[in-house]
């Protein structure tokens, strides 16, 4: 497995429990409290800081296991390049939807616990799907 | 999900051939080994630059590394 892919994997595999806990944790707040007495900001900054951090870390311990001696440590060449341009491609339709979504919600004067988490969950699934079409790449095959 | 391709390439006969390891292939033109591996297995068209330069890293023309079965 070449390094970008092991980067990838790592994203993948730290972004989905942190975008969960994240839900887990601000939406059932909504059966018993107003929206716009819910913090959704604090939980917001902590899951993308420990998502960052995880990822990094997970990929920097991975590759020191696994990239002992590897001449393409760090390596990116065209293969990396093309697979990356794809899942950015797979992704940007989420963020897209996300960002039409939240521009409805500021449009109909909605809460800004609802436009905070739309956007959170374009930008989730944007990375998630993204990285799962990017690793489907690596392991399926890419033309 | 993924269209295979038609293009067929002979490139591990070839290599073996010539006493090379996938990873001393991969770095004669600059790719990773994964992506030789890949080429090699056909999950991966390689671009005309990278095909010539494999062709001439194994010192071969090209049509010898790479073939396109005609239409049937």
């Amino acid at each position: 497995m070449g390094y970008i892919e092991r980067v990838t994997w790592s994203q993948v595999i730290v972004s989905a429990p942190v975008g969960i806990a994240y839900f887990l944790i601000v939406l059932p707040q909504l059966a018993g409290t107003s929206p716009d007495d819910i913090d959704w900001i604090t939980p917001m900054l902590w899951s993308i800081g420990v998502g960052i951090v995880a990822s990094i870390a997970l990929s920097i311990v991975w590759g020191i296991v696994a990239g002992r001696g590897d001449r393409d440590a760090h390596l990116k060449d065209q293969r990396d390049r093309e697979i990356e341009h794809f899942g950015d491609r797979v992704g940007q339709s989420f963020l897209t939807i996300g960002g039409i979504a939240a521009l409805i919600l500021a449009m109909v004067d909605a809460a800004h616990f609802w436009i905070g988490v739309t956007l959170f969950t374009g930008f989730f699934l944007s990375a998630f799907v993204g990285g799962l079409a990017r690793l489907g790449a690596y392991r399926a095959g890419f033309q | 999900m993924v269209r295979p391709t038609r293009v067929i390439n002979h490139i591990r006969t070839l290599r073996e051939a010539a006493g090379r390891t996938q990873a001393d292939l991969a770095a004669s033109v600059g790719v990773t080994r994964q992506t030789l591996i890949a080429i090699e297995q056909g999950r991966y068209s390689p671009t005309l630059e990278l095909a010539f330069q494999l062709a001439n890293a194994l010192d071969r023309p090209l049509t010898d590394v790479f073939a396109y079965p005609e239409e049937p």
